[in-house]
């Protein structure tokens, strides 16, 4: 580390001309770095743009032009959100995160645990298959479940049952992985010390590896959460009531009825980003984190 | 270090308090949970679907066997999913070309990326702003890029610059010769963030005194990046590149969104004609062939994983 911090604090320029010399040198990395920023920011400032802006407007001029006659407006999140139904699938797109959030990181914690720090036959054999179990896409499941769910007469497929526990059992491969990686590193010492003053697992795990493991257990956390609700694919598999669809499966709708309309389509795509540009601006450390982890995914 | 095991609480019976015992409820108990839904939401439904594949499969049950016939007619009567012509076309040959040029460029932009952004000051902020769309539904994404694309010049932003230029406008998601081009362009947008996070770290760990003695031995920039770096960081190099894999064979929602496979059928992918099959089509046995195709084309990396796993275990 301070290796590295030694090389990189070069000497100071000490001139103005020097200083300008080596912008100069450096000038072509600005300039590109300076246009994949644009590429990548104006994107989204379009539609954010545009989403604030009255849609006859938005039909006759491009919104650049908002420079020269900035005029904006809150119809469109009004319009989608009241008359669209946007804000009761906001509301659905918390139904169904909150509880598969939780629920995979209670279940994957568990069984993290044991694979851990409990001793039982066949424990690397079975975090192998957990490992394999990684890679088995969702599609897999999509026809055998959909057929049980509907024929179990329960109405999963019609109240968040069928999304929370799709979603649960999905998440559960790679909730355990990452976090028996991490269970495992936590000191030896600390738990054998635990068992031999009489502490159950239970009591361990309550007490020392879950309070130990909480920025593994938060960045699993809110990787899982973003997933989830910025998934379209399994709300439109095991979601199949209009009243409880999330978010992204009603802008697809919306997409269908209002090609052009793009003032209401840009609300309806950046209210489903909202959530997550806090969670990111606000959490990056641990988002990031998650994802780097997740890179098995 | 002699054994793959991860260090293990040494007392003979877990929790020690029922000398004799050998029964490892412990671990049953904290295992059940997870247990019970993997068995029953993911390992019951792949067999399920692997043998239902070789049936029929009207509404979801084993009607009447067909043997191969869902097989065969997968990729040689389908043209939405096979084609070998010249140019081949489906949706198989699709996720070919998004493996080939979607992985290959984000990795390489990525890593330029990376290395460009340790230079400058900001790097923290050109990192984040490059990984944003990582935060952002893949629905909300293909909003932006429709909207981008849209071919009027006066709505879309790409359309208008091309009218500068007096060239346009164009309809780049309208038009089947360059629908895949113009999606592969986005997922590339929505990936290169991941790539330079991973890969950034990646470089940060090449010591400084390897970078500055090939400066003093008078290596140029073009060759300190691929004769140093890039052999340094080949294994996050390998493994960005098998998640964008994974990212391609799984695709699905930005398919969904931006073009819903069209126009005709030809920006469809594997993970898109599974569900248009299986679900608005109500192909059950056939939309099981396809996910079965996934499952193989995923195999492989499950075996790279846990070899990776396996290495690493012993490393311990």
């Amino acid at each position: 580390m301070t290796a590295l911090e030694d090389t990189t604090v070069r000497s100071q320029p000490r001139t103005l001309s020097e200083r300008l010399a080596r912008m100069a040198g450096k000038s072509p990395t600005h300039i590109i770095l300076g246009l994949i920023g644009l590429i990548w920011l104006v994107p989204t400032i379009g539609i954010l743009i545009t989403s604030f802006r009255p849609s006859a407007d938005m039909r006759s001029t491009g919104w650049w032009t908002i420079l020269f006659e900035p005029r904006f407006t809150l119809g469109n999140y009004q319009r989608v959100f009241e008359a669209e139904g946007m804000g009761g699938a906001f509301l659905n797109s918390l139904f169904i995160t909150i509880p598969s959030t939780i629920l995979p990181l209670v279940i994957a914690s568990m069984a993290a645990y044991a694979l851990a720090w409990v001793k039982f036959p066949l424990r690397d054999t079975t975090f192998l298959i957990i490992v394999a179990m990684l890679m088995v896409p969702v599609q897999v499941g999509f026809i055998p479940l959909v057929t049980g769910f509907r024929e179990s007469g329960t109405g999963l497929l019609t109240n968040y049952g069928a999304v929370w526990l799709a979603h649960t059992a999905y998440a559960l491969p790679f909730g355990i992985f990452l976090l028996r990686n991490f269970f495992i590193t936590l000191p030896k010492d600390l738990i054998e010390a635990a068992r031999i003053d009489g502490a159950s697992n239970v009591g361990i795990f309550r007490t020392i590896v879950v309070p130990l493991s909480v920025p593994a257990i938060a960045a699993y956390g809110i990787f899982q959460f973003l997933w989830v609700w910025n998934d379209l694919l399994m709300a439109l598999v095991y979601a199949q009531r209009n009243s409880i669809q999330p978010m992204t499966v009603k802008v697809t709708q919306l997409l269908g009825t209002y090609a052009t309309e793009w003032s209401l389509l840009a609300a309806a795509a950046f209210l489903i980003m909202i959530v997550p540009l806090v969670v990111f601006i606000s959490l990056q450390r641990y988002f990031v984190q998650g994802l780097l982890a997740g890179s098995v995914k | 270090m002699t054994a793959a095991n991860p260090p293990v609480a040494a007392t003979k019976a877990d929790g020690g308090k029922r000398p004799g015992d050998s029964f490892p409820w412990a671990a049953l108990i904290f295992l059940g949970p997870a247990g019970l839904l993997l068995a029953v939401f993911l390992a019951f439904p792949t067999v399920y679907t692997v043998i239902l594949s070789f049936n029929r499969g009207r509404g979801g049950e084993f009607t009447d066997w067909v043997g191969f016939d869902n097989w065969i007619r997968l990729f040689t009567q389908d043209p939405n999913f096979l084609r070998l012509g010249f140019p081949p076309s489906g949706a198989l040959w699709n996720n070919v070309l998004w493996i080939v040029f979607y992985v290959s460029v984000t990795v390489l932009f990525g890593l330029v990326l990376a290395v460009m952004a340790t230079r400058v000051r900001y790097e923290a902020f050109i990192k984040a702003v490059v990984f944003l769309p990582q935060a952002i539904a893949a629905t909300s994404l293909a909003i932006i890029w429709r909207f981008v694309y849209a071919p009027d010049p006066e709505t879309g932003l790409m359309n208008a610059i091309l009218g500068i230029a007096n060239v346009g406008p164009v309809s780049l998601l309208g038009n089947p010769d360059t629908v895949n081009w113009a999606l592969i362009a986005v997922g590339v947008w929505g990936s290169v963030g991941f790539a330079t996070v991973i890969l950034s770290a990646a470089i940060k760990g090449i010591s400084s005194e390897v970078l500055e003695a090939a400066r003093v031995d008078g290596a140029t920039e073009p060759q300190i990046f691929w004769r140093i770096i890039v052999p340094m960081v080949s294994l996050p190099i390998s493994v960005v590149a098998v998640t964008l894999v994974v990212n391609v064979i799984k695709l699905f929602d930005l398919i969904f969104v931006m073009t819903a496979g069209g126009p005709g059928a030809s920006s469809r992918v594997i993970a898109f004609s599974m569900y248009q099959e299986a679900f608005p089509q109500g192909q059950f046995g056939y939309g099981a062939a396809i996910a079965t195709v996934m499952l193989l084309l995923l195999v492989p990396v499950m075996i790279f994983n846990i070899r990776r796993f396996r290495a690493e275990a012993v490393q311990q």
